[in-house]
C-alpha cells in the first residue's frame, strides 16, 4: 500500500517530505489531545498530524508535498482508534476543494480497489436533513428532542449548550452509520462551528470549506481548503487555546514560527490527511484498527 | 475510594452506576472528526440483570464496585436464607430470596454454584450450567413410545418442572441445562 501511494504521488509530481514528530508545540485544537514530552527543562509535543510544519514548508515554497508519517493522540482508544497511528497527508497549492477531493477519490479508488464502487457526494446539510430529518441549523431545542427520540443517554450532559456538540453526536449516532455502504462517501461544507483549520465559503460564511471521507461509515478523511488569512488564524488560536484553558486542558505555547509562516504569504492550497490503517482495515475486510497494526497498544474496548 | 476513567473501560470491568454494581458488556470509544470524544458503555446490573446503555464524555470517571465471582457449594436452605460455602476456606455466607432468585430452582445441596460477591455480600448466584436431579412426579409414558416428539411435564427434587420425552419415569435422574432450562438427557443410576 505504501509503494502505491508512493508511485501515486510521483507520477503526479509530489514531493515526499518528512517534518519532526516531537515538536516545541502542537496544534491547540481543543477536542484532540497530545502527548507532551518532558526533556530536562524543556517540554516537547509529539504531534497530532503533520498539519503546521507542513504549512510553514508550502510557505517557503515546497510547492505540493505529501508525507506518510506518524501522529499521536494522547486517549483516543477503541475499535477504530490507536494512540499511534499512520496519517498520510497531502497539500496541493492551486487546488480548490472539488479539484482535492477528486484527486483523494482517485487514490483511495486506487487503494480500495473493488472494496468501492463509485462516489457519492453530500453536504452536511444534506446528509444532517437526510438521516436526522432537520436541518443543521435547527434550533437546539429540536436537536435536543431529536436526540432524545433516538434514546442517546445522558446527551443533555454530554452536550450542554454547545451547538457543535449535538451536531457532533446526532452525525455519530445518525448519520455516520447510515451512510450508503461500499462507496466513497464524501460530506462537504461543514457548519461554520467545526471550522478547524478551513476557510469560510466566500459566497456562505455559515460554512467551511471542509470535507470529510467515509466508506460504510468510518471516517477516512478530513481535507479542507486551507485558510490562509493569518489575522483569522490568529483568532483561531487564540478562541482555541482560551477554549483548553477552561476546559482545564494542557494548553500549549501559541505556534508563533507557523503563524510568521502564514504572514509571509502560504499559497491558496487545499490539503488533506488519511488515515492509513483505517484504509488497510478496510481494504482487509477488516473490523479493527488492532488486526492491521504490527504491534497495537491493548486496546479499551 | 477507587475509580475507573473512560479509557480504562473494557468488557467485564465492575463499576457503580446509579448506586448499583454493573459489568461493563460492551464499550465503544466514539470520536467525531474534530469534536468531542465520547464513550457509548452497554452495562448490565448485576443485582437486576438489566442492561443498561450510557454515554460518557471521554475522560469522565466511575466509582469501582468491589465484586468477586467465587465458587461456592450450596448447602441448605433454613427457610429464609440459602446457605453456601467457600469449599478451601469454609467461609459461609447466606443469599436471600432476591440473590437466589431463578437459580433457587435448580439448587441440591453438595452443587457447585458461581456466587457473585459485592462487598462481601451475595448479590447473585448462578447455578451450575447441567444438573442431576430426581423426577419425583410425572405421568406414566406411553408403553413403546421411545422416540416421537412427544413430550411432558415432569416435577424434580428441587420443585423444578421441565418438560421430558414421554419415556421418562418417575424416580429417574435426568441431566437439565440450567440455562435454557431444557432435558438433556437421562442418567443411568
Amino acid at each position: 500500500m505504501l509503494a502505491r501511494i508512493r508511485r501515486f504521488f510521483a507520477r503526479r509530481g509530489v514531493l515526499e517530505v518528512d517534518t519532526p514528530l516531537l515538536g516545541a508545540t502542537v496544534n491547540p485544537d481543543p477536542y484532540v489531545e497530545f502527548f507532551t514530552v518532558p526533556d530536562g527543562g524543556r517540554r516537547h509535543y509529539l504531534q497530532t498530524s503533520p498539519e503546521l510544519a507542513m504549512k510553514r514548508l508550502l510557505a517557503a515554497g515546497s510547492g505540493p508535498i505529501y508525507q506518510i508519517g506518524k501522529a499521536f493522540r494522547r486517549g483516543e482508544a477503541g475499535r477504530l482508534h490507536q494512540p499511534e497511528f499512520t496519517l498520510l497527508e497531502w497539500y496541493r497549492p492551486g487546488f480548490t476543494l472539488d479539484r482535492l477531493m477528486d484527486e483523494v477519490a482517485a487514490l483511495l479508488q486506487v487503494l480500495l480497489g473493488e472494496r468501492v464502487a463509485g462516489v457519492t457526494t453530500f453536504t452536511y446539510g444534506e446528509a444532517f436533513r437526510e438521516f436526522v430529518g432537520l436541518p443543521w441549523d435547527a434550533p437546539l431545542t429540536a436537536l435536543r428532542s431529536k436526540a432524545a427520540a433516538l434514546g442517546i443517554p445522558d446527551a443533555e450532559r454530554l452536550c450542554g449548550d454547545e451547538q457543535r456538540h449535538w451536531l457532533d453526536l446526532l452525525f455519530s449516532v445518525a448519520v455516520q452509520p447510515r451512510l450508503p455502504a461500499s462507496k466513497l462517501v464524501f460530506v462537504r461544507d461543514y457548519p461554520a462551528c467545526m471550522a478547524a483549520l478551513a476557510r469560510c465559503r466566500p459566497d456562505d460564511p455559515e460554512v467551511v470549506e471542509r470535507f470529510e471521507v467515509f466508506v460504510d461509515g468510518v471516517e477516512l478523511g478530513n481535507g479542507y481548503r486551507e485558510l490562509t488569512d493569518v489575522e483569522e488564524q490568529r483568532r483561531r488560536f487564540q478562541h482555541d487555546l482560551r477554549l483548553r484553558c477552561r476546559l482545564g486542558r494542557v494548553v500549549p505555547p501559541l505556534d508563533r514560527a507557523f503563524l510568521a509562516a502564514l504572514e509571509a504569504g502560504m499559497p491558496e492550497c487545499s490539503g488533506v490527511a488519511i488515515g492509513l490503517d483505517r484504509v488497510l482495515m478496510l481494504k482487509l475486510g477488516c473490523h479493527r484498527l488492532s488486526d492491521v497494526l504490527t504491534f497495537p497498544l491493548q486496546e479499551s474496548s | 475510594m477507587a475509580t475507573y476513567s473512560t479509557n480504562e473501560f473494557k468488557p467485564g470491568l465492575k463499576v457503580i452506576l446509579d448506586g448499583d454494581p454493573c459489568v461493563i458488556l460492551e464499550n465503544e470509544f466514539v470520536k467525531p472528526g474534530k469534536g468531542q470524544a465520547f464513550n457509548r458503555v452497554k452495562f448490565r446490573n448485576l443485582k437486576t440483570g438489566r442492561v443498561l446503555e450510557r454515554t460518557f464524555k471521554s475522560g469522565e470517571t466511575i466509582e469501582a464496585a468491589d465484586v468477586m465471582e467465587v465458587e461456592m457449594q450450596y448447602l441448605y436452605n433454613d427457610g429464609e436464607f440459602w446457605h453456601f460455602m467457600d469449599p478451601n476456606t469454609f467461609e459461609q455466607v447466606a443469599a436471600d430470596a432476591k440473590a437466589v432468585g431463578e437459580a433457587a430452582k435448580w439448587l441440591k445441596e453438595q452443587a457447585i454454584c458461581t456466587i457473585t460477591l459485592w462487598n462481601g455480600e451475595p448479590i447473585a448466584v448462578t447455578p451450575p450450567n447441567f444438573v442431576e436431579l430426581e423426577v419425583v412426579e410425572t405421568d406414566p409414558g406411553v408403553r413403546g413410545d421411545t422416540s416421537g416428539g412427544g413430550s411432558k411435564p415432569a416435577k424434580l427434587e428441587t420443585g423444578a418442572v421441565v418438560k421430558v420425552p414421554l419415556f421418562v419415569q418417575t424416580g429417574e435422574v435426568i441431566k437439565v441445562d440450567t440455562r435454557t432450562g431444557e432435558y438433556v438427557s437421562r442418567v443411568g443410576k
